[in-house]
């Protein structure tokens, strides 16, 4: 049997606007297997950010079952959850979500505060991160000081802070030129490949196909259909075109 | 882009472990500390524009109060005849109907005032305070890291405040009594001959500066703790 790390079942969001309600998640059910690489595709208000965050525990489903590692995740205490989000999670959102008066290792360091690190440690491991990231030489920087495309290095240092089993990425690349966009994605793989992070990415940026190794489309709060890489291959030609 | 994600031994920078669902850890206080004091010195002169907002409110309730008792002092020193000021038939003994309205009023000044800083200064940081949540902060890490900035805002802003105030009603009253200020100086708490309570200026010195501390750290409290209840998705997603 497959491992399975991420599971929603019947999963579904209301939100209340005045008098009417809006369904934005109508049912859904996906399986994600560890070590895999996701795409949630789908236009905007298809439900797709509201599903990763559903997955991510930041947001509360209205019906339905989210479980992580076979967790159910509706199960957990607040205490358990900030946990969760600290020590498994890695989040790395559309607008960088940096603090801006930190500097980029101490962006890099915060989660790890909260996660019990020594000062030394924190350092030792924020600097390598921002290394491994490409950012050696610019952690002592604030993100106002830095490009879109390294404060989103910046961002995924920071996401493997806590050595997550999960990153998930909601719109890294639609912030950044198509270059430093293919350069954030081909990051995010290495991860994925060699770290054997799952990764879980809403998008709808085509760079992303290629790299994927599911897509699941989502349309109307629903999972339209769900395509494996091998099935996508033959649409890059005509697609990414490069 | 071959990126070595390894580190000088060899082994993998990202160590997965898939036990148990743990608690989360308490932040240790000296680093709550250290972090709001960061977070105020980085944004220094946003952070001294609210100081200020709780300067002037405190300043302007001081200043309006301490210039009553300064007022009163004169009148029991007996020198009536110097009294420029039109409020002295209505006097009932103490201080003033006029003047306790405009103390009162004053006050009313100084809390919304005061509210309206913190409000702003924190409804500004919605985003920050649900990154924070992503990344494992617990509600009341949020909660406790605001408390300690507006205090140490409100501290420094209400101390400076309520000196303002108090310097300012002095120099008003020279100019209307001269150097006689100061031989009956209303320092300390005293009764009157007629029985009346004065609390003196040292007295509404502190009290404005506990006032103002106490009102900055309600004033955050009250939308950092709304905003640190909010699932992040949705503090993240609020624009200001």
């Amino acid at each position: 049997m497959a491992d399975i790390v991420v599971r929603a079942e019947e999963v579904i969001k209301e939100y209340r606007m005045g008098n009417t309600v809006v369904k934005a998640l109508n049912g859904v059910n996906l399986e994600i297997v560890r070590g895999e690489y996701i795409s949630l595709m789908g236009p905007s208000g298809s439900g797709k950010s509201t599903l990763f965050n559903m997955i991510g525990a930041l947001d509360h489903p209205t019906g339905g079952n989210i479980y992580i590692d076979r967790q159910n995740m509706s199960q957990l205490s607040m205490s358990q959850i900030a946990w969760f989000r600290c020590h498994r999670v890695g989040y790395i959102f559309q607008n960088y979500n940096l603090l801006y008066v930190m500097t980029a290792l101490e962006n890099v360091t915060l989660p790890m505060i909260f996660a019990g690190l020594s000062v030394n440690e924190r350092n030792d491991k924020g600097s390598e991160l921002l290394k491994m990231v490409g950012l050696g030489d610019r952690i002592h920087h604030r993100p106002d000081e830095l490009s879109g495309g390294q404060c989103q290095r910046v961002a995924i240092a920071r996401a493997l802070a806590n050595d997550p089993t999960i990153i998930l990425a909601d719109e890294p690349t639609a912030n950044l030129d198509m270059i430093t966009g293919r350069e954030i994605i081909n990051l995010i793989k290495e991860l994925n490949v060699q770290e054997k992070v799952t990764v879980i990415s809403a998008t709808h940026d085509a760079k992303m196909l290629d790299v994927s190794d599911r897509i699941v489309h989502i349309r109307d709060g629903m999972i339209e259909r769900i395509r494996n890489r091998d099935e996508i291959k033959i649409e890059i030609g005509t697609v990414g075109g490069h | 882009m071959a990126r070595e994600l390894k580190n000088q031994e060899g082994n993998s920078l990202v160590q997965h472990d898939q036990g148990k669902i743990g608690q989360q850890i308490e932040l240790p206080f000296v680093e709550s500390v250290r972090i709001s004091f960061q977070s105020l010195m980085i944004r220094f002169w946003r952070s001294i524009i609210t100081t200020a907002g709780i300067a002037l409110g405190i300043a302007f309730l001081v200043s309006v109060w301490a210039n009553s008792e300064i007022g009163e002092a004169m009148k029991a020193s007996g020198r009536t005849d110097q009294i420029t000021s039109f409020e002295e038939e209505e006097s009932t003994g103490g201080i003033s109907i006029k003047d306790r309205w405009l103390i009162l009023m004053s006050l009313i000044v100084c809390v919304v005032g005061i509210a309206n800083s913190m409000l702003m200064a924190v409804t500004e940081r919605f985003r920050e305070i649900g990154t924070m949540k992503c990344l494992g902060a617990l509600d009341r890490f949020v909660v406790r890291l605001f408390l300690l900035e507006s205090g140490f805002q409100g501290l420094a802003g209400a101390v400076v405040g309520a000196l303002i105030g108090c310097i300012g009603s002095i120099l008003l009253n020279l100019k209307d009594y001269g150097l006689d200020v100061f031989f009956y100086f209303p320092f300390f708490p005293a009764v009157g001959d007629d029985g009346s309570v004065r609390y003196g200026v040292l007295l509404i010195i502190l009290g404005g500066s506990v006032l103002g501390m106490i009102l900055a750290v309600i004033g955050a409290a009250f939308p950092a703790w709304r905003a640190a209840k909010l699932p992040p998705a949705e503090a993240m997603r609020t624009e200001v």
